[in-house]
């Protein structure tokens, strides 16, 4: 019961925060070079469009859901399994949820990187 | 990719690993607080590292809000994820822990999935028609400019 615990606040995470990332990611684009628009209207232009988004708001919502995850995940298993496994479990989804839903081109490099890193995270937390 | 636009990756990384680090020390300093004592929660951030920490985490999301702003999801998060090379470095230099093979493994890995990723293109162009459904981005051209 112990490990179906773990392994669902884990999956939980994971979910959660690719579709933080996706949606802030969305929003982001949505809004356009912040730099561009800051230097163009001022900054509570800038502030203005990205709060009355509401996939910014909907990812900081998935981001909360996250944290909250991550802490009961934490009241169940160790810190050095639960941050590496859902740290690069959630590159690994990022790189399929950005292909899926942002349309970005996941090229040969982009899926080495991101598999590569998250290789790299398990080896860091050993 | 423009030297700005550098900075701002090395802000995400930076801010990000330097918030961490903060905020962990501060909550060595607070202690355990036990889930019957949850409220206590709220009073960590009268801890100045914690405070600190959660300044440095603010200045982390802007600059990664910026990022996400003209790069791609795919391009912005292998890219800033120096900041786990970062932290190792941090333990090993600063507070002297040891950093095993396995350890130095895992930072050469990340750091080869870095150069994978910032040596291609920063942002998908996609042709105007792709996107019919959605609203269209506001433009923020260049025509604009002086």
């Amino acid at each position: 019961m112990k490990h179906a615990y773990t392994w669902g606040a884990i999956l939980a995470i994971v979910l959660a925060s690719t579709a933080g990332d996706v949606l802030l990611s969305r929003a982001m684009k949505r809004v356009g070079d912040v730099g561009e628009l800051w230097r163009r209207s001022g900054l509570m232009t800038v502030a203005g469009r990205i709060l009355r988004n509401p996939s910014f708001l909907l990812g900081i919502f998935m981001m909360a859901v996250a944290f909250y995850s991550l802490l009961f995940a934490l009241s169940w298993a160790d810190v050095s399994l639960v941050a590496p496994a859902s740290a690069s479990l959630t590159f690994v989804a990022n790189a399929i949820a950005a292909k899926i839903f942002l349309h970005e081109r996941v090229d040969h490099r982009r899926w080495m990187a991101a598999v590569l890193v998250a290789g790299g995270v398990v080896l860091l937390a050993g | 990719m423009t030297f700005r636009k550098y900075l701002v990756l090395a802000g995400v990384t930076l801010f990000a690993a330097i918030g961490d680090s903060f905020l962990a020390r501060g909550m060595q300093q607070v202690g355990n607080i036990s889930l019957q004592r949850l409220p206590d929660i709220v009073l960590t951030i009268l801890n100045p590292w914690v405070a600190l920490g959660i300044l440095f985490l603010l200045g982390f999301f802007s600059a990664y809000m910026t990022a996400l702003s003209w790069a791609d999801l795919t391009y912005v998060l292998p890219a800033t994820s120096l900041g786990y090379v970062l932290l190792a470095l941090i333990a090993k230099f600063l507070l002297h822990e040891q950093v095993t093979t396995t350890r130095w493994l895992g930072i050469a890995m990340i750091s080869a999935g870095v150069g994978f990723v910032t040596q291609g293109p920063a942002l998908t162009h996609h042709p105007p028609h792709e996107d019919e459904g959605a609203p269209v981005p506001e433009p923020v051209g260049s025509r604009m400019e002086p």
